[in-house]
């Protein structure tokens, strides 16, 4: 058993719900307790789809499990398929279901429908929400494209053809993504073939085989059925995500190869702002900024390489819940000289986080629970998300767009360099002052708490001097009531990483105490 | 207090009138409801120190998540212990990895009182025995945290049944009061604050008391119960609840539900009824919140007067805010569906419902939306996986969760809840009107 206070990933079935709205004419009949409809809000709500998505339930309920459950989901995928006569059908179980052990392949098989039926096994108790989109997007393509229909030879004059592999429901900005994409692959030349899953009809499904190469946007979902593609029909695919103004031109440059065309016009990255902004000195603040970065891998390691090389900040920590593709992000963490956190448990990236101290995180929205909990600025970069992350305006992430919506969104969050200046010089305000937030993020004005103001009495020394003084050596070295002070007059949003480096000066040094010049020393010791 | 005046009773058809035998159409098919595990949305709010541990799979994980996440918690107060294919599998002791999982909680968050383990689908079908690991850790960490637990799972409850079953499963713990005590009155069923508040006002100046509120909104302040206790339900949902405090002694009070100014009259009246409170006073004390409530219950009837609403089956609530939008605001009732009908506490109900009123009670979703279709109410109330399909197939929506979550109860938010279901109308008549472009051209 797991504590899990927050998942980062739905259940398995999740993600075949997401390839099944995604898809254009599929329904998928899932064998289900009542109250897993709760799902279809995830696309009514989260993602405001205005029709429900193509699911039929079978909501069994406790009466019926010592009945024949196996019945009531053959008569169900039998009434689906009469009343909304897709062009195949996909079949699975959810959680409660598998531990009943119904199925539901099998019993379609019997059923004898008249279209493809593709049989979903999902193990709920070991996979996961991506992993499930993964493997039904593999199942779907695998059953529904045809092998007769190969890569069609390019007559001369004529533009090759890419199929856009990866776009599905309820994915972080796919929409977005796939325009700016789609813009971008047609101003060098290449035509998309076929979009899937989003959109995609079963017959349009079937000539996947005639694309030159695939476009594999998100890994995560894509990455198996392009593997069964290119082995098949002999189709390349893309490993660049075009995230990012390096990454955007890395793609160019491999769609280029790969469909033999010229990327130097589209190279040049016209409308891209961002690389600007960050070179005017507005940004020069944002310099070495200590940001912690998760997500899903795509993305965790997409943002690591625009912080670092693109904004100028200094990546302290990166991780992902995605551990199919933890090879890629210990290799970027590599590359940063840092460790990866390689985990699904919010506990342990909270405890992270907390270790780090930094000054903003690039997070889903779970970590948007752990930032508020410290008080550390934070902007979501991938998946999980909430119905604010589906939003009206034009936001991709991908391309040059993409990049200049990431550097709004990840600048935002965090306080503006004149306030920032004007509180590492003036404490004492009453209305701008290091507990409060940034003033430009709004909200009402919060008293300065009495404790932080310097000419009150000397402040009650913190618990660690009193729990921790026979065992100097062990835990952190208890501070002495000026050093604990001077401490407070340092900006909050560095306060946490002066605290940790002081603590960890004074423990290699051997120091019982921790004292005003121990804090001067450190901060000497750390800024060579 | 002996002359009391028999209080006359409801100006409504008797015991055999209204919807009293209607028939009701039962139907069996796909059901689109939650399941009870929803009720911990609004029940880690009211009772303040508790918290509600889900032993479940992912899915009901991400179930609450999906429903409470866009919210920031700096400390949530639920959680979900995740069974695994180790547990599944015999090779690790449920048992043992329950306790350590608690352990792990209960250290992080010592502030917890009273801690729920909250059944599922997947801890029901593996027979996992909560109830005695309740009882277990109890002991263990006794006095600091209490452990109850309760099911919560779509196999056996919808939606506001889990917050049946979570009082219920709190019932046996309440305090004896003293056997020679004077009766006592008890509201039963999570009320908002501000509503608890008024009601205690109501009470007071009626003179009916001691009066205690369940669930309280600390985990410790338990309300007595026994023979001396009467008590009122808030809420229509409540079955188990009501059961097992019978089974304590204490006796309910038959009344309507306290939604609009009838209900809510007419819920009074039963503790009036049931503590001797003569007539004149109780007139006199609920003279002016009546009127208010007539008042602002007028200006939402101009919006809603003779629209048609078709309810599908969501909290129970229905057949109370079908009876209230027919006779108080003169809506035309078509369909009102409901999750499970109750007859016994809903006798009082169901006798106000007009006549010939369509009843039904389960769901197959499919036909249940043909006929609406066909129906073309001009108000559907629905949850949300239906409201914005409905609403873009040019039908007006209200979601129905939001009635759970809302004060609605008592005279002073009656003119509220009628808003609730007028509010979509007049959006709708707002957005309409200003998408002919012409006003702005001219303008």
């Amino acid at each position: 058993m797991q504590l899990t206070l927050w998942t980062y990933e739905g259940p398995p079935h999740v993600g075949a719900m997401r390839i099944a709205t995604a898809l254009a004419d599929v329904h998928y009949v899932l064998h289900a307790p009542q109250g897993d409809t709760y799902a279809d809000l995830l696309f009514t709500m989260i993602q405001r789809d205005a029709k429900r998505p193509p699911v039929t339930y079978t909501t069994f309920q406790a009466r019926d499990l010592g009945g024949d459950t196996a019945e009531l989901f053959q008569s169900s995928a039998r009434e689906a398929v009469a009343r909304f006569k897709p062009n195949a059908l996909l079949v699975g179980a959810s959680c409660t279901a598998e531990l009943i052990q119904d199925d539901p392949g099998g019993l379609s098989k019997a059923l004898n429908l008249g279209i493809p039926v593709v049989a979903l096994e999902l193990p709920s108790y070991q996979r996961k929400e991506n992993w499930g989109a993964a493997e039904t997007f593999y199942q779907v393509v695998r059953q529904l494209a045809d092998t007769q229909r190969r890569p069609l030879p390019r007559q001369p004059g004529q533009r090759p053809r890419c199929n856009i592999l990866g776009p599905a429901a309820l994915g972080f900005r796919h929409r977005d993504d796939l325009t700016e994409i789609t813009r971008l692959l047609d101003a060098l030349g290449v035509d998309v073939h076929v979009v899937a899953p989003q959109g995609a009809t079963v017959a349009q499904l079937a000539t996947l085989g005639e694309a030159h190469f695939n476009v594999v946007l998100y890994p995560e979902i894509a990455s198996v059925a392009a593997g069964w593609l290119q082995r098949t029909f002999g189709q390349p695919f893309t490993r660049t995500v075009p995230m990012g103004m390096g990454a955007t031109r890395d793609f160019i440059r491999e769609v280029a190869e790969l469909a033999g065309v010229d990327p130097e016009p589209v190279l040049q990255g016209q409308g891209a702002r961002a690389p600007w902004y960050a070179r005017s000195v507005d940004s020069t603040y944002l310099t070495h900024k200590r940001v912690f970065v998760f997500g899903d891998a795509t993305h965790a390691v997409a943002a690591a390489r625009i912080a670092a090389e693109e904004m100028g900040f200094t990546v302290v920590g990166i991780g992902t819940y995605s551990r199919e593709f933890a090879r890629e992000v210990r290799a970027c963490a590599t590359r940063l000289g840092i460790e990866a956190l390689i985990s699904d448990d919010y506990l342990e990236v909270e405890a992270r986080i907390a270790e780090l101290q930094p000054e903003l995180v690039l997070g889903t929205q779970m970590e948007r629970h752990i930032a508020k909990r410290l008080g550390i600025p934070c902007a979501v970069i991938s998946a999980p998300v909430h119905v604010q992350d589906f939003p009206a305006r034009y936001s991709p992430v991908m391309g040059f767009e993409g990049a200049n919506v990431l550097f709004d969104t990840w600048v935002h969050p965090l306080m503006m360099g004149l306030e920032e200046h004007l509180i590492g010089m003036f404490r004492g305000d009453a209305e701008f002052h290091a507990d409060a937030a940034p003033s430009h993020l709004g909200g009402a004005v919060r008293p300065q708490p009495a404790a932080a103001q310097p000419e009150l009495e000397p402040e009650p020394v913190l618990v660690a001097v009193e729990a921790a003084p026979a065992a100097p050596h062990d835990g952190p070295p208890a501070w002495q009531a000026d050093a604990e002070r001077e401490l407070r007059k340092i900006p909050f949003f560095v306060r946490g990483k002066a605290r940790r480096n002081t603590e960890l000066y004074a423990r290699d040094k051997g120091l019982p105490s921790i004292t005003l010049e121990t804090l001067y020393d450190a901060k000497a010791h750390f800024s060579r | 207090m002996n002359a009391s005046i028999p209080i006359r009773s409801l100006d409504a058809p008797g015991r055999s009138g209204g919807c009293s035998d209607a028939p009701v159409l039962r139907e069996r098919g796909q059901r689109e409801v939650f399941c009870g595990l929803t009720g911990i949305i609004w029940l880690h709010r009211k009772i303040q120190d508790a918290f509600f541990l889900v032993v479940g799979s992912r899915t009901c994980a991400h179930l609450i998540q999906s429903a409470a996440g866009v919210m920031i918690f700096a400390e949530p107060r639920f959680a979900t212990a995740i069974i695994d294919e180790r547990d599944l599998a015999g090779l690790a002791d449920c048992n043992d990895e329950l306790d350590r999982v608690v352990d792990r909680l209960l250290e992080r968050r010592p502030d917890i009182r009273l801690l729920f383990l909250v059944g599922s689908c997947p801890s029901e079908v593996i027979k996992l025995d909560l109830s005695r690991a309740a009882l277990r850790l109890s002991t263990r960490h006794h006095p600091s945290t209490r452990v109850l637990n309760y099911s919560g799972s779509g196999i056996e409850t919808t939606f506001t049944q889990g917050e049946d079953a979570c009082l219920a499963a709190m019932v046996p713990v309440l305090p004896t009061p003293d056997a020679l005590a004077a009766p006592e009155l008890l509201v039963v069923g999570a009320l908002a604050d501000v509503v608890e508040d008024q009601f205690a006002r109501l009470f007071a100046q009626l003179g009916i008391g001691p009066v205690r509120f369940f669930p309280a909104r600390q985990a410790n302040d338990l309300p007595p119960v026994g023979p001396n206790t009467r008590y009122l339900l808030a809420q229509p949902f409540l079955g188990d609840t009501a059961a097992a405090l019978d089974k304590r002694g204490a006796q309910r009070l038959p009344a309507p539900f306290p939604l609009g100014e009838e209900g809510t009259t007419g819920w009074l009246l039963a503790a009036c009824e049931a503590f001797g409170v003569p007539r004149e006073r109780f007139d006199a004390v609920t003279a002016a919140p009546r009127q208010r409530a007539q008042a602002a219950l007028a200006r939402q009837r101009e919006v809603l007067a003779g629209r048609s609403v078709f309810f599908f089956p969501d909290s129970q609530l229905e057949i109370p805010l079908a009876r209230f939008l027919g006779r108080e605001l003169g809506m035309q009732l078509g369909e009102v569906g409901t999750p499970y009908l109750h007859r016994a506490h809903l006798a009082a109900e169901l006798a106000l419902l007009p006549a010939g009123t369509p009843l039904s009670e389960g769901q197959h979703l499919e036909r249940q939306l043909d006929r609406c279709r066909a129906a073309r109410p001009d108000l559907v109330v629905c949850g949300l996986g239906l409201a914005n399909p409905l609403e873009a197939e040019g039908m007006t929506t209200k979601w129905a969760i939001e009635l759970v979550f809302t004060p609605i109860h008592g005279y002073e938010q009656a003119g509220d809840l009628a808003e609730l279901f007028a509010r979509p109308l007049r959006r709708r008549a707002l957005l309409d009107a200003d998408a002919t472009p012409q006003r702005w051209l001219e303008a």
